[in-house]
């Protein structure tokens, strides 16, 4: 398949033809007149849909933009671990993400992300919200901790349902029917989920504190019959009926709970449950127009760049700069299309590192292109001159690339090592740089050889032999 | 072949100029860190065009902000700078410099001080990783430390540059450094040796062809054929770099001129400084050999 050079050039084009697609403006309205036919329509790159050993995959080529470039919100909040034991911490971390991403969610943003960054001594949770600009109000909700509260109902509130025909009329709780009891998270010491002996049921398990225990014990003597409200961040979560008296700081909750449901009660609860309190050690938010403004012209002058490169190479290599053009337009398209194929997110800095790589890029073809002119000088014939141009260069190019490769994935970080930097920002210059000198090296090497030894013809410079 | 080696020390000289007035500068006046750094809000916003940057910072002192500098972005554009301040407290600031929605805020960033030391402190050991990494690579291609510690010389000298430069910006034109500059040094590190890498290949390429041909004759020939090369691939390079400074966004300019400063002097010092450091070197050691 990839025997002769016209072969390889065949896959090429194809495969460009393929990328040309992949890479189509996103909603880009489309209107001219060819032929007296008006045609207008918008263009959208493309979506797959199809099933793969049953389940549905649906991958849409759409090119993912950090805040910096589509506007919105980016939020780290730090948890002051002080007061918890070492070997919770993680799982602390976790739980108060679980209630930060249901809090996020409760607002209806589009696409949230919340992840949690663990260095050193440092447990934060970073929060991104986009196209959210004003984040006083996220944050000032988002920042604090979970509440966790038992309630009682008022006693107007009971009356009036047991007045009503059935005595187990189920009121749904709310903050104005109910009271707090004053049992509140710091008197819960775990929530995890169990099974039920009896039914096999999934409940969830709740264990006190010995001053919780005590309280919790007080309440449940009081109670009995009656129902007690669990609230979280004053959102009834669930209400169950006291059957006796609970002295033992043990509980279980049961319900017809799936376990997912019973898994995501415990987490709730254990997020209420924790002392940790979190506050926001960095915000940065972009209004959508600066990012706007910021991509456009950082496109335009990418482009006029680029136009400048390719005059330049055809200025110094002739026919020969034209052809690295063709290699440099691959290049572009194929760094699009991998973008898109494995959702890098595209920020400012990751541009820079594109446009970085550019540069390498042009750079094989520069080093190969001198080698030629030399070989060419020491009387070789052109396609032996050639070939050996492209040997000899290959020690520079693969050495030079490689150190190159390597420092962009010591930026990067894949292994998340604690010691080396995780933030976004270089993170994103070093995934497209690590990209783009990959890609370059296929481009720089193998497209622009076929395309000379396919396209290249020059009038043999050989006398006799 | 051009004689390059004879004004050696002319180009130390050249660079000694430049390091000197940098680390002068570095010293005098240091960086001027941006919140990433040191903490702090920055605010950045569109106000109509009677709007001076002294109405902002008389609004900003009479709400009682310490503001550490309002400096004009853009046309109609503002980033000031103030200790930690709350969003309801900006928006109120915006509110009072001109009243109704006349004014929009752009951009709003909060950091604490404590990320901006990890973040350097990361930084360091990626670099110092890098450099390591980068140096036993040299050293195994060329099979000699020699190669290795010259390039990261070279390296060196590439950052000190930048990082020279950018303390007398910002001693001259309030240019801080943040996040992106920190990513700019690291570029500029790994294009040095990419550049530094084709010489020595050259060098290496003549030695393995003809080892009785002195050293100093064999520099002369690598540098001279590898002249052109390295002249067109940084002009591709800076043509790039200085169509976005010119057209670019206001967000990344400094960001592309720290670039550009560490492409120039990626591509001065591997023909100027590293392979002079090699030739030096080189030179020692055979002497030493002889006496």
């Amino acid at each position: 398949m990839f025997k002769t050079p016209r072969a390889i050039f065949f896959w090429l084009v194809l495969l460009s033809v393929l990328l040309v697609f992949l890479d189509l403006p996103e909603n880009y309205r489309l209107k001219f007149t060819v032929f007296g036919k008006s045609i207008d329509r918008v263009i959208n790159p493309p979506t797959f849909r199809f099933s793969l050993f049953g389940s549905r995959i649906e991958k849409q080529f759409v090119t993912k933009l950090g805040l910096d470039l589509a506007g919105g919100s980016h939020v780290v909040l730090e948890a002051d671990m002080k007061d918890v034991q070492a070997a919770d911490r993680v799982s602390a971390l976790e739980s108060a993400k679980e209630v930060i991403e249901r809090r996020v969610n409760f607002f209806g943003i589009s696409e949230p992300v919340v992840q949690t960054s663990i260095t050193e001594n440092a447990y934060r949770i970073i929060v991104e919200l986009p196209g959210v600009s004003d984040v006083s109000q996220a944050i000032s909700l988002i920042g604090q901790t979970a509440r966790l509260d038992f309630r009682e109902f008022l006693s107007s509130a009971t009356a009036s349902a047991t007045g009503e025909s059935t005595p187990s009329a189920f009121i749904i709780p709310s903050i104005e029917n109910t009271k707090s009891v004053g049992i509140i998270g710091k008197d819960l010491k775990r929530a995890s989920i169990s099974f039920s002996q009896n039914t096999g049921e999934p409940q969830v398990a709740i264990e006190f504190t010995s001053e919780g225990s005590k309280k919790f014990s007080d309440t449940t003597t009081r109670l009995v019959g009656q129902q007690l409200a669990i609230f979280l961040d004053d959102f009834p979560i669930t209400a169950p009926r006291v059957d006796t008296a609970i002295t033992d700081g043990q509980a279980v909750i049961t319900g017809s709970f799936t376990q997912d449901a019973a898994k995501a009660l415990s987490l709730q609860l254990n997020a209420g449950a924790l002392p940790v309190s979190v506050s926001v050690v960095e915000q940065r938010t972009v209004e959508a127009t600066l990012g706007k403004e910021s991509i456009v012209k950082s496109i335009r002058g990418g482009i006029v760049g680029l136009c400048m490169v390719a005059l330049f190479m055809v200025f110094q290599y002739g026919k020969l700069g034209i052809i690295a053009n063709f290699a440099l337009l691959l290049y572009g398209l194929l760094a699009l299309g991998v973008f898109r194929l494995f959702g890098i997110t595209l920020t400012l800095p990751g541009i820079a590192g594109f446009i970085l790589s550019i540069g390498m890029a042009v750079d094989s073809n520069i080093l190969i292109f001198e080698r030629f002119k030399e070989e060419k000088r020491a009387g070789k014939p052109w396609h032996i001159a050639m070939e050996q141009g492209f040997g000899k260069a290959w020690d520079s190019i693969r050495d030079a690339n490689v150190t190159t490769i390597m420092t962009s994935l010591i930026l990067y970080n894949p292994a998340n090592l604690a010691v080396l930097p995780s933030s976004g920002l270089v993170r994103g210059f070093a995934a497209t740089l690590l990209i783009g000198v990959l890609i370059s090296l296929f481009t720089g090497i193998v497209a622009s050889r076929t395309f000379i030894r396919v396209l290249y013809k020059e009038r043999s410079n050989e006398v006799t032999k | 072949m051009i004689n390059f080696t004879k004004y050696i020390w002319l180009y130390f000289t050249i660079s000694a100029i430049v390091l000197l007035s940098g680390a002068y500068s570095l010293v005098r006046f240091g960086l001027r860190p941006s919140i990433d750094f040191v903490g702090g809000t920055l605010v950045e916003m569109r106000v109509p065009s009677t709007i001076l940057s002294n109405d902002i910072s008389a609004s900003a002192i009479a709400m009682g902000m310490e503001v550490s500098s309002v400096q004009r972005s853009g046309k109609d554009t503002f980033l000031v700078r103030t200790k930690t301040e709350t969003d309801l407290r900006v928006t109120m600031l915006a509110q009072s410099i001109a009243s109704g929605s006349a004014i929009t805020v752009l951009r709003k960033e909060t950091v604490g001080p404590v990320l901006g030391k990890e973040l350097l402190t990361k930084a360091g050991v990626a670099a110092v990783l890098a450099i390591a990494v980068i140096l036993l690579y040299v050293a195994y291609a060329f099979k000699s430390i020699k190669y290795g510690v010259s390039a990261i010389v070279a390296l060196i000298h590439d950052v000190l540059v930048v990082v020279g430069m950018f303390s007398l910006f910002g001693h001259f034109y309030g240019v801080e450094v943040d996040t992106l500059f920190v990513t700019a040094v690291l570029t500029a590190m790994s294009f040095s040796v990419h550049d530094t890498i084709v010489v020595f290949d050259r060098i290496r390429e003549y030695l393995r062809r003809d080892r009785s041909r002195p050293f100093e004759e064999l520099v002369n020939v690598a540098l001279t054929e590898t002249m052109n090369r390295s002249v067109t691939n940084s002009f591709t390079i800076i043509f790039m770099l200085v169509a976005l400074i010119l057209m670019g966004g206001d967000t990344i300019r400094w960001f592309i001129v720290a670039l550009l400063i560490g492409t120039i002097s990626g591509t001065y010092s591997s023909p100027f400084i590293a392979t002079p450091v090699l030739l030096l070197w080189h030179k020692w050691e055979s002497r030493k050999n002889k006496g």
